[in-house]
């Protein structure tokens, strides 16, 4: 499989081949990524960390990935002290990386700026973020828990939360549907998935299920996938306050689960989980976060033509 | 008809091209997506209301100057039945209809506002046409957002 020189710009155009490729190279990953085997496999390489609006986790989780795999990283600083407060173009500015640079990671607020920047640059450019659309390192990272923390094929999973404007649960679903797995939608009807998404993944092969309430989905699921409501999605303070309260799991929620159930969540939480289930064997919502690590060494591995 | 009249309403040209068959009031937007009137050729005409075989349809001439089919398959975006003739000596020489194009760019502006093709940027909007379930359908390369309806006012 080539992934040599390539973009990762969307997860639309990976297929299920290339995502068990990347899986399986993230898993070889994992004891560099907790630092108990050291590696040189990117010495000599330097990743430009290039983001136009903060996402701390993110950003650390590529400069851990990189230096854990002995490359070095080049990071732009803060965007109002650089040129591009004055206005520069954001493919002159890759431009001028690209020559610095053997690969670039892009976090930007305007949508299609990954591939705005993949026409400018010669390094490959890894999406980390663009707007409201793409971010494709984070559903890989989210496959990769479901599949090291339960498994992905056969698998019964619920979404909860924002399931209208949460753009990473939509390619989240597009890539499970490529699993065939059973798929539980639970939303507030304000927020329910685009019908349009919908009869998408249900052609691709998943299997969709919708219902508002987590206590009807929660016992029969392998896996639950819970997101963050914004309030300001809300005109009305007291509409977000009964959909909240909702869709909030608490133990007591879990009486009845499956023992090996477990609960993903992207981070940060506001209050959809209570802090008690952090202690539980169904939590997996840190492990999730830690996997971005092995996840995002496995693409700058492939990408950089240090691993196949 | 006095002679002025028909001379404006139906004058026929010697060279050039009539795109007929234009949804009717979409003759203007033709005109904008050919960049026409330029000043470099002869005289452009439209008409529009005519009336047509199936009822009411928009046409332009364009003289001294023969488009080639691929140039205006831009038009079927807005005009999918329209017919490109090319005239030689008061002769209709070919007749050709448009086809949609699969891959657009430079043509219209993407709806959404954040997209990074709003924005000051050396690239030209693109689009990919989906034809599927016989309604036109514009996904933007860059954003991926959808126009489906009122695709004339997005024309850049
Ligand atoms: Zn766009």
């Amino acid at each position: 499989m080539k992934f040599k020189e390539q973009h990762i710009i969307s997860m639309r155009e990976f297929s299920r081949e290339m995502i068990d490729h990347i899986l399986d190279a993230a898993e070889k990953m994992e004891p560099i990524a907790h630092g108990k085997q050291k590696s040189d496999l990117l010495a000599g390489k330097v990743l430009a960390v290039l983001f136009f609006e903060p996402s701390t986790r993110t950003r650390m989780s590529f400069e851990t990935a990189m230096l854990r795999l002995g490359g070095d990283v080049l990071n732009l600083g803060s965007v109002d002290a650089s040129s591009i407060a004055k206005g520069e173009t954001l493919a002159d500015t890759i431009r001028v990386v690209d020559g610095y640079v053997d690969a670039i990671v892009l976090r930007h607020p305007k949508e299609g700026a990954a591939q705005l920047a993949s026409e400018f640059a010669k390094v490959p450019i890894l999406n980390a973020g663009d707007g409201a659309g793409h971010h494709p390192t984070q559903t890989l990272l989210d496959l990769y828990t479901i599949r090291r923390e339960s498994h992905l094929d056969g698998l019964k999973i619920a979404l909860a939360g924002d399931l209208k404007y949460g753009r990473t649960v939509h390619s989240l679903c597009y890539a499970l549907s490529l699993y065939g797995a059973q798929i539980t939608l639970i939303s507030p009807k304000e927020l329910r998935m685009p019908d349009e998404i919908i009869s998408d993944i249900i052609a691709r092969g998943a299997k969709i299920i919708e219902t508002d309430s987590i206590e009807d989905a929660i016992n029969d699921v392998d896996v639950l996938y819970m997101t963050r409501i914004q309030k300001e999605r809300f005109p009305d303070p007291a509409e977000y306050q009964k959909v909240a309260n909702k869709l909030k799991i608490t133990i007591e929620t879990l009486k009845d689960v499956k023992p090996e159930l477990k609960i993903m969540h992207p981070l940060p939480r506001v209050n959809e989980i209570d802090t008690k289930i952090d202690d539980t064997p169904h939590a997996c919502y840190f492990k999730q976060a830690f996997y971005g690590v092995p996840v995002r060494m496995a693409l700058l591995g492939l990408v950089l033509g240090a691993i196949e | 008809m006095t002679d002025i009249e028909t001379e404006l309403r139906v004058r026929r040209i010697e060279n050039g091209t009539v795109i007929d068959h234009i949804t009717a009031g979409k003759a203007l937007n033709v005109l904008k997506i050919l960049g026409l009137p330029d000043s470099s050729h002869g005289v452009v005409s439209v008409l529009i209301n005519s009336h047509g075989e199936y009822g009411k349809k928009d046409v332009v001439k364009i003289e001294n100057r023969e488009l080639k089919v691929k140039e205006v398959d831009r038009i079927a975006l807005i005009a999918p039945n329209a017919t490109i003739n090319i005239i030689r000596n008061f002769n209709v020489t070919s007749k050709n209809k448009v086809h949609i194009p699969s891959f657009v760019e430079d043509v219209v502006e993407c709806i959404n506002p954040n997209c990074i093709s709003n924005s000051d940027e050396p690239i030209t909007s693109k689009f990919k046409v989906d034809t599927e379930n016989a309604c036109l359908k514009l996904r933007c390369f860059y954003c991926g957002r959808v126009i489906s309806e009122n695709i004339a006012e997005q024309l850049l």
